[in-house]
C-alpha cells in the first residue's frame, strides 16, 4: 500500500527537473525543415547531449475504459528511428498505451481517448476523433505477444498488408515480400518453403514471420507488444537482435515485461506505473542512475 | 525408531487403500459410459438391419426407377426421392446464406445490447419448436398468402425455416471459434470489419459451417410434419418440369411450382395402407432414406476432419 502512494508523489516532487531532461529545444534553433518537434535529453553535464527528430509527441494521454481511467496524462516524445521501451509492472497500462497508437481499443465498445499523439511529419493526431482508425493501423504496425501468423502459406502472410493496399502485381508483390522476409531475418529458412503453411513454422520463425508481416506495409511506427514473452532464450535473442537492427528503418515501440531486454534493445525506456508516467529518459540512464526512487526499486526487482 | 517408521508405513497404507477406491471408481465410470455409447449404436444397427432385411425384396434398380403404384411389387420411389433432393436444393440454396450472413452480423458486427440478446436468446428457442408449428405458419404464409402453393419451393422455404436456426447456430460457433489474435493481427494490418470477416473469420471456420449445414439437412430430409401440412401429395406418378431444356434459354424454373412427395410421405403412405405387402416397401424406402441421411453425416465428418487438418490452431 506504501509503494502505491510513493510513486505519484514522487512524480509531483520532481516535476521540475523532469522539464530539464525533456527540454525542447526552442523552434529558432530547430534545424528540421519539415518542422516536426526535436527533443534533446540530457540530464547531466556529463553527458552529451543528443537531438533527435519526433516521429510521435504524446501529449496529456488519457484513456478510459469505461469509467476506468486506465492511463493518465501521460507526455512522452517518441523519437524518429530510435527505440523506445515501456516498462513497468503487470496492469500498469503499458499495453493500453501502445494500442492507443493504432487504436486497437476502438474495436471494444466503451473506450475513450484524451489528449494527443501528433504523428509527424504531417501532425496527425492519431487518437483524434475526426481521425480514421483504418488509416491510423495502416501507418503503424503490431507485432502481439504470442505469434499470430494466419493459416496461410508464408507467402500469403506477408503478402496480406500489401494485398489490402490494393497491390495485385505478381512480380512486385514477391519482390516486397521478400524485402519484408530479408529484413525480418527469415528469408533464409523460409525462401524454399513460401508456399507452407506459416503454421508449420517454430515459434520463433512464427514470431519473425509477424515483424515482416509488419514490415512490408513499411509503417512508420512499429509497436511490439511483448514480442518475446511466449519464446524461448534462443528465439528472444534472434528478435532482439532483429529488433536493434529495425531501427535504422522504422521508429520502434516496445512493451516489455523483461528489464534485461529493455536495457538490451531500449534507447529511451519510460517507466509506468499504475497508469502513469514515472519516468523517461535514456535507457542507459534508467537503468544505471534512476532518478526517481519507484524506477530503481523496480528495476532492482523490490516488486514487479 | 521402528515406532515412527511404522507410523509412515500405515500412513502409506491408507494412502493406497484411498488410491485403489478412486481408481476403482474411475474404472467403473469407463465401462458405465462405454456401455451406453455401445447401446446406442447398437439400437441403431439393429433398426437398420430390421429395415434392411424387411424391405431386401424390393431392392433393385426398379425400386428407385418407378413411380408409385397400386401394387406393391412395382411400386418405386422415383418422385420420392427426386422430390426429396429438389427440396433439399432449395432448402440449402434459401437456409445457408441466410444463415450464414445472419450468424456473421451476430458474431462480427451486432452490438451488445438488450436488442441484440433478444434475438440470440429468440434463435437458441427457434430451434426447438416443434416442426408442425413451421408447417402451420408455412401452410397460411407461403401457400395461401404469397401464394406459392402446394409447391416444391414452399416445402423448400419450409424446411430452409426450419434448419434456419440450426445453421446459424453452428456458423456463430465455428465463427467464434476462430482466434481473436488472428482478428487482431487482420485489424492491425489496416483491414475493414468485412476484410477481416472476408479473408479470415469465414475461411477459417468454413469448416465448422458445412457441418452444420450438413447437420441441418440430415435434420430437414426426414421431417415429415411439416411439408404434410403444406400439403405434399403422397400419390403422384410423375416427375416435376424438367430444370434444363432443349430450347433457349435451357434453364427452367418451373419445377419449383411442381407439385411434389417426398421420401418420408412416401413411407408414411406405405406403412399406412393395410396390404402387408407394403409394408417391405416402406422399410426399404426407410433404410434408403437412413443411407441418404448417414452419407450426408459423412460428408460432415469428412469436411470437418479436412478442415482441421489444415487449420490447427
Amino acid at each position: 500500500m506504501q509503494r502505491t502512494t510513493e510513486a505519484p508523489s514522487a512524480v509531483r516532487a520532481t516535476r521540475p527537473a523532469e522539464e530539464t531532461a525533456l527540454s525542447k529545444e526552442s523552434p529558432a534553433n530547430a534545424k528540421s525543415t519539415s518542422g516536426a518537434p526535436r527533443i534533446s535529453i540530457a540530464v547531466d553535464d556529463t553527458r552529451q547531449v543528443r537531438t533527435l527528430n519526433v516521429k510521435a509527441a504524446v501529449d496529456n494521454v488519457n484513456f478510459y475504459y469505461g469509467e476506468h481511467r486506465a492511463l493518465k496524462n501521460l507526455t512522452i516524445p517518441i523519437a524518429d528511428r530510435q527505440v523506445t521501451a515501456l516498462i513497468g509492472p503487470s496492469g500498469c497500462g503499458k499495453s493500453t498505451f501502445l494500442r492507443c497508437f493504432n487504436r486497437m481499443h476502438d474495436l471494444q465498445p466503451g473506450t475513450r481517448y484524451e489528449g494527443s499523439i501528433t504523428l509527424h511529419p504531417d501532425n496527425l493526431n492519431l487518437i483524434g476523433p475526426g481521425v480514421d482508425p483504418i488509416e491510423v493501423r495502416m501507418r503503424i504496425g503490431m507485432v502481439f505477444q504470442k505469434p499470430n501468423p494466419f493459416p496461410k502459406s508464408i507467402f500469403e502472410n506477408v503478402a496480406y498488408g500489401l494485398r489490402l493496399r490494393g497491390l495485385r502485381n505478381r512480380a512486385t508483390l514477391a519482390e516486397e515480400v521478400e524485402k519484408a522476409l530479408r529484413g525480418a531475418a527469415l528469408w533464409d529458412e523460409a525462401k524454399d518453403r513460401l508456399q507452407d503453411s506459416a503454421l508449420a513454422l517454430s515459434g520463433g520463425q512464427m514470431q519473425r514471420l509477424c515483424i515482416a508481416r509488419a514490415l512490408a506495409t513499411k509503417p512508420e511506427i512499429l509497436l511490439f507488444d511483448e514480442p518475446t514473452s511466449a519464446l524461448d532464450p534462443i528465439a528472444t535473442a534472434k528478435i532482439e537482435e532483429l529488433i536493434s537492427t529495425l531501427r535504422d528503418q522504422v521508429t520502434v515501440l516496445i512493451v516489455t515485461h523483461n528489464m534485461q531486454q529493455a536495457a538490451r534493445v531500449s534507447d529511451y525506456t519510460a517507466f509506468m506505473y499504475i497508469g502513469e508516467l514515472i519516468e523517461f529518459d535514456e535507457a542507459a540512464k534508467i537503468f544505471t542512475n534512476p532518478s526517481k526512487k519507484a524506477t530503481e526499486d523496480y528495476i532492482t526487482g523490490r516488486y514487479g | 525408531m521402528s515406532a515412527v517408521s511404522s507410523a509412515a508405513m500405515l500412513e502409506a497404507e491408507k494412502l493406497r487403500g484411498g488410491l485403489s477406491r478412486r481408481k476403482l471408481l474411475d474404472k467403473a465410470f469407463v465401462v458405465i459410459g462405454l456401455s451406453i455409447m455401445l447401446g446406442c449404436l447398437a439400437i441403431l444397427a439393429v433398426l437398420f438391419i430390421d429395415l434392411v432385411r424387411d424391405g431386401a425384396p424390393r431392392f433393385g434398380w426398379d425400386f428407385l426407377t418407378n413411380f408409385a403404384s397400386r401394387r406393391a411389387t412395382s411400386a418405386g420411389i422415383l418422385a420420392a426421392w427426386v422430390g426429396t433432393s429438389l427440396i433439399m436444393l432449395v432448402t440449402a440454396v434459401c437456409a445457408v446464406p441466410i444463415g450464414v450472413m445472419a450468424a456473421i452480423y451476430l458474431e462480427e458486427y451486432a452490438p451488445k445490447n438488450w436488442f441484440t440478446a433478444i434475438v440470440e436468446i429468440n434463435v437458441t428457442n427457434l430451434a426447438g419448436v416443434p416442426s408442425i408449428v413451421y408447417g402451420l405458419l408455412a401452410l397460411g404464409l407461403l401457400v395461401h398468402q404469397f401464394d406459392l402453393g402446394q409447391s416444391i419451393l414452399a416445402a423448400g422455404l419450409t424446411l430452409a425455416l426450419l434448419i434456419l436456426p440450426i445453421v446459424i447456430v453452428a456458423t456463430r460457433e465455428s465463427i467464434r471459434s476462430v482466434p481473436n489474435a488472428i482478428r487482431e493481427a487482420a485489424y492491425g494490418l489496416g483491414a475493414t470489419r468485412w476484410e477481416v470477416t472476408k479473408d479470415h473469420v469465414l475461411p477459417y471456420s468454413t469448416g465448422g459451417i458445412l457441418t452444420g449445414m450438413i447437420l441441418g439437412l440430415s435434420r430437414a430430409i426426414g421431417e415429415t410434419a411439416p411439408i404434410i401440412t403444406i400439403g405434399a401429395l403422397s400419390f403422384i406418378a410423375f416427375l416435376p418440369d424438367s430444370p434444363i431444356k432443349s430450347e433457349f434459354p435451357f434453364v427452367s424454373f418451373q419445377w419449383l411450382h411442381d407439385p411434389f412427395t417426398a421420401m418420408p410421405i412416401q413411407m408414411f403412405n406405405w406403412v399406412s395402407r393395410p396390404d402387408q405387402a407394403f409394408q417391405a416397401n416402406a422399410a426399404a424406402a426407410g433404410a434408403i432414406l437412413l443411407c441418404m441421411t448417414l452419407a450426408m453425416n459423412g460428408v460432415a465428418i469428412f469436411i470437418r476432419y479436412r478442415f482441421r487438418k489444415k487449420i490447427n490452431w
